[in-house]
């Protein structure tokens, strides 16, 4: 009886030490991250502990005695009302510098990180690398080199989460955001969908195949002899009809797109615009928000006949055309 | 008081002054409003926690143990839209409030009767259509209803359920605006200020919430079947609208929300705990200033819903302080309640077995706030479960516990009559239980990168999912406890008494159930509230 009651102990300790508490960490900021976490989850601790022990000693040593028990009036204490708002206060202030330094290094991707594009689509994230290779659900990275994930969405608000990595960042329709992470953990991790995105939204999730270097340049060089991001977009320039209007040498009758990326543009309302991908999305899908001077608005929107992916694969033929030295790589 | 003898059947009082289902209907005492209120509410909690336990249900197994994905996401829409919008906003304010905020200042009923009965009604209108949205088919945008989903997406019934919410809205609008006029002008003589019970002062501060905040609800919501049936294209990006314009109104209004479900459970809070330990207040100026500082707080701290939306880092810098500067009121007061209890005479009835709790789990939920107040650790957390831990620990961990304690606390008063102490005792500490085995997992769930929302999810989450479900079973079952016992207590609970917890305060120097006028004489106030060191302990 008390053997059988053991085992069902030990039993349960066992089952109990095989609850998951921790997530796999396997990006550079996973640990910082972490520490923060591991902080706050002691200041709570700490403070739910206080509160408690307080309050059970004073229901414990000032419990009621007699009916007619008839405590002294409480008398107001001005220090400790301001102790016990001012140290709260301070510690917030800890957290807040400390939350915020991190998550402000966290926010800048590095110069070198390689850029991949991610659309988000009911229910599926469809993934671009520059080198050609798509793929759905699965996105194959090398490990320790810093990756910028671009991304948008085809329909509605998705968001694109990696729990290993500690990032996460929606993906919404009609804009470009983004978000880096450096893999550390040659493996394989989740990827959520972590806006609540319609029917299938449980649905909506995927793996990161984090490789070795040379893993990864097999795996880019592998399969069907994909064309490049830029080469796709160059072939739709040509079937789409742009390169009728927009002409290298600058005889056309749209502005020639050579070096054009990265610059700063004089748009006719005298406003001046950095050429991005917002920019370049935003001259294809609504041409009219972007008048040049020197330019009659006749260029029709290609709004509803491309889809998210093809808007990349235009920009990345654009951008594939020369680039201004970016000066200021604030994003 | 002469008449403290007389059984309550036989004297006239507000339960027993007129018979007759339009006597009810066409009642402007607040009192039974606040009756009528509670019926209504009550059923609407039952309904949305039903929808949760089918949830938790379904969640036993990780392909999904009872519904398709997507009667899934009308449970999870459906719960959220009728537990914040028909039970939680209306809790505490319309029913406790309403029958309290007079007989607290000593007035014979609110300033407006027939607009406090207005407001009744137009709550039951808005629920009838979101029940009926939910009979014709549910709806599945979540009950943030966040756009492009809602707007054009879903195909659900987001009309009604969204026309529901903004109807009752304006039975928000009205009762708040019946309270700010109440509490400025009708309060009784000598009844100053700083004399008031911190109860009437919470019941303020949410009224002004109530005024400022809804109509931005209304506004969106509005905007959102536009866009719906018109297709204006103020959130559609397809035709140069923002979907994200839609999250700032919405959290504009829903952020100072969530004060409207915590600010009252506070002021109850306050109440209880002075009776119970036989004390003053501790710091009475500073738990009152703190409830006015987070309702004003709330309304700038929007934001800390956007993190991740790709909104500016500094506008997340922003939001963020703001955030943790909200955080600072509600740190002060459980430190005053804590401090109010030193060198007490504390007792365990079973309203104070509430409002422990209350403390205990809005103590947590306060503080796990500050993981999600903190950007970095925000990015990992936002749109997880631990999300849906910490504010459940906020709005059923704290306002619900403290809603019942309330109920717990003025059942002798509403009905003039007891129920079973121990069957109340045994009811909180099943929903303690209960409570934190549903959300505490729920932390590390969201810790380990569960997505919130999730009708399916990978295996190795299921361990936890599992202790939830199980919490989810015993918090139903405690629930389920006090609605029993208080039902039966109406018909065969002994006699209370004008005030059987010896507790201070105006509405307790009237017989139970009061007379239909609240006050023979209006009284004349001359101590401060929770002046329980003066004349030993009792009443005036």
């Amino acid at each position: 009886m008390t053997g059988l009651m053991q085992t069902g102990f030990t039993d349960l300790a066992a089952a109990v030490a095989t609850i998951p508490i921790h997530p796999t960490s396997a990006s550079s900021i996973a640990d910082s991250v972490d520490h923060l976490y591991y902080f706050l989850t002691a200041i709570t601790l700490f403070f739910t502990f206080a509160i408690f022990a307080t309050i059970f000693f004073f229901m414990v040593k000032f419990r009621r005695r007699s009916p007619d028990e008839q405590p002294a009036d409480t008398t107001t204490h001005l220090a400790l009302e301001l102790t016990w708002t001012i140290v709260p206060t301070l510690i917030t202030v800890v957290i807040f510098v400390w939350a915020s330094s991190l998550y402000f290094e966290n926010s800048r991707p590095p110069e070198a990180a390689t850029e991949i594009f991610v659309v988000g689509k009911q229910w599926m994230w469809h993934i671009q690398h520059p080198e050609g290779p798509r793929e759905i659900n699965e996105l194959h990275v090398p490990v320790n080199a810093p990756v910028k994930i671009t991304m948008t969405s085809d329909d509605v608000i998705h968001d694109f989460y990696i729990p290993a990595f500690r990032v996460k960042k929606d993906a919404v329709p009609g804009r470009y955001t983004s978000l880096w992470f450096q893999a550390t953990k040659i493996g394989t991790y989740h990827i959520f969908c972590a806006q609540y995105c319609g029917a299938d939204h449980a649905e909506m999730i995927g793996w990161v195949y984090v490789m070795s270097p040379t893993d990864y340049a097999a795996w880019l060089s592998g399969g069907a002899r994909n064309e490049t991001m830029a080469q796709t977009g160059e072939r739709l320039f040509t079937q789409l009809g742009c390169v009728t209007c927009h002409v290298a040498d600058n005889t056309g009758r749209g502005p020639s797109l050579v070096g054009l990326y990265g610059k700063q543009e004089k748009l006719r309302n005298g406003d001046t615009k950095l050429v991005d991908e917002a920019l370049i999305r935003q001259a294809i899908v609504t041409p009219n928000s972007i008048i040049l001077p020197n330019y009659p608005p006749i260029m029709p929107t290609f709004q509803g006949q491309i889809n998210e992916e093809q808007v990349l694969q235009l920009i990345a033929y654009v951008k594939s055309l020369g680039t201004e030295e970016r000066k200021t790589n604030g994003k | 008081m002469p008449g403290q003898e007389i059984p309550a059947e036989s004297r006239v009082n507000y339960l027993n002054a007129s018979y007759g289902v339009k006597s009810w209907l066409l009642t402007t005492d607040h009192k039974r409003i606040a009756l009528l209120y509670l019926g209504s509410i009550t059923l609407m909690f039952f309904v949305g926690g039903f929808f949760a336990v089918m949830m938790r249900l379904h969640l036993i197994e990780p392909q999904g143990a009872l519904v398709a994905p997507e009667t899934y996401n009308k449970l999870f829409t459906m719960h959220g839209v009728i537990m914040v919008f028909f039970f939680l906003v209306p809790s505490i304010p319309a029913t406790l409030g309403n029958f309290l905020v007079p007989m607290m200042i000593g007035a014979r009923d609110l300033a407006f009767p027939r607009l406090n009965l207005l407001s009744w009604y137009i709550y039951i209108i808005g629920a009838a259509f979101t029940l009926y949205a939910v009979i014709s088919g549910g709806v599945d945008t979540g009950w943030t209803f966040y756009t492009p989903y809602s707007s054009t997406f879903s195909h659900t019934s987001v009309i009604p359920t969204a026309l529901g919410v903004f109807i009752t809205g304006f039975s928000s609008i009205l009762t708040g605006l019946n309270f700010v006029v109440t509490i400025h002008k009708m309060r009784a003589p000598g009844l100053t200020w700083f004399r008031l019970p911190l109860f009437i002062w919470a019941m303020y501060a949410t009224s002004i919430i109530f005024i400022l905040g809804t109509p931005v609800i209304a506004i969106t919501l509005f905007l959102l079947g536009l866009e719906r049936l018109l297709h204006i294209g103020i959130f559609d990006p397809a035709i140069g609208g923002d979907p994200i314009l839609f999250q700032h109104m919405f959290w504009f209004y829903s952020h100072p929300a969530v004060y409207i479900m915590i600010l009252p459970g506070m002021g109850v809070m306050s109440e209880l705990i002075t009776c119970f330990s036989r004390k003053r207040i501790f710091g009475y100026t500073f738990v009152a200033f703190s409830s006015l500082a987070i309702a004003i707080i709330s309304f700038l701290v929007w934001g800390h819903h956007m993190f991740v939306t790709g909104q500016s880092i500094y506008a997340g810098l922003i939001f963020s302080v703001l955030s943790f500067l909200v955080a600072i009121p509600s740190a002060v007061k459980v430190f005053n309640w804590t401090a109010t209890l030193y060198k007490g005479s504390i007792s365990y009835d079973a309203p104070m077995l509430y409002a422990l709790g209350f403390i205990g789990l809005f103590t947590m939920g306060g503080l796990t706030g500050l993981f999600l107040a903190s950007l970095a650790t925000d990015v990992h957390l936002s749109g997880t479960y631990f999300i849906v831990a910490h504010f459940h620990y906020i709005m059923v961990g704290g306002a619900v516990m403290a809603y019942l304690g309330g109920i717990h606390f003025w059942w002798p008063k509403i009905t003039g009559r007891m129920y079973p102490d121990g069957w109340a005792r045994f009811a909180a500490l099943v929903i303690f239980v209960g409570f934190n085995l549903t959300f505490f997992p729920q932390f590390v769930l969201g810790y380990l990168g569960m997505p919130r929302r999730y009708a399916v999810y990978p295996g190795e989450f299921q361990v936890l999912n599992v202790m939830s479900s199980a919490g989810a079973s015993i918090l139903g079952i405690g629930y389920l406890i006090p609605l029993i016992y208080l039902l039966w207590s109406i018909r065969y609970g002994p006699i209370a008494g004008p005030n059987p917890w010896g507790a201070k305060g105006l509405e307790w120097e009237t017989p139970s159930p009061p007379p239909t006028e609240n006050f023979e004489e209006i009284p004349v106030v001359t101590q401060d509230a929770y002046d329980y060191a003066n004349v030993g302990g009792s009443r005036v």
